[in-house]
């Protein structure tokens, strides 16, 4: 038997749902320290023109998209995915975590007009909608329509986001 | 609306970082609806390392 240096998969694990805090940090009361519920995650559109980048650190209203139908900060992210961490070896490992289903801008019934968009960040609405990640694709516009946006596979290799050791 | 009227066109976007597909209807001219779909391929990956103590 040896010991194999190398960062415990099940920590970036519970990195993702909150489980370790090495420094002091202000939260918003999640009802209960010991079994806090979990945060409210949000998906905002940005215009083309938007500078929104590794070093965006909360959501913003500038540059975002607007329309009927289309209120200030996005939508809510469904998420029914608990963030997952595998390991791959004895030294190696992935945690992720998908949105569990797709993120969708107005319906036929109330549909959304938008200018030119390219970019998606997500946010902890809960936690004073600091950013999470940015995730950009083609210029897109919406007349009267519907913006659909399909998350990829919650997987070690896919999924939307992820934490790995290397 | 006299829906033969309407002129339909669809696209695809296909690379490495998404598949998006859009339709478009338009009206003597004039784009009257457009509604697109982007499937995202690409996640974010975050390093994470355990430093060698000695």
């Amino acid at each position: 038997m040896a010991n194999t240096q190398s960062m415990c998969t099940s920590f970036m694990g519970q990195l993702l749902n909150g489980g370790h805090q090495f420094g002091t940090i202000t939260l918003t009361s999640r009802t209960s320290l010991t079994a806090p519920t979990t945060d409210t995650f949000k998906a905002a559109l940005y215009l083309v023109g938007a500078t929104m980048n590794a070093s965006t650190t909360a959501y913003s209203a500038t540059n975002e998209v607007t329309s009927t139908n289309y209120t200030a900060g996005g939508v809510a992210i469904t998420n029914a995915n608990v963030p997952v961490a595998t390991n791959a070896s004895s030294t190696a490992g992935v945690a992720y975590w998908t949105p569990s289903a797709s993120i969708v801008y107005g319906t036929s019934a109330l549909p959304v007009t938008f200018a030119a968009f390219d970019a998606v960040l997500v946010y902890n609405s809960t936690q004073g909608n600091t950013a999470v990640s940015v995730h950009t694709f083609s210029s897109q516009t919406i007349t009267s329509g519907v913006f659909t946006l399909t998350m990829p596979t919650s997987s070690t290799t896919t999924a939307l986001l992820r934490l790995s050791t290397t | 609306m006299d829906e033969s009227l309407l002129e339909k066109r669809e696209g695809t976007i296909d690379n490495d970082n998404e598949t998006t597909t859009w339709v478009e209807y338009w009206l003597e001219g004039e784009l009257v609806h457009r509604s697109a779909h982007v499937a995202l391929k690409k996640s974010m990956l975050a390093g994470l390392e355990a430093a060698s103590l000695g």
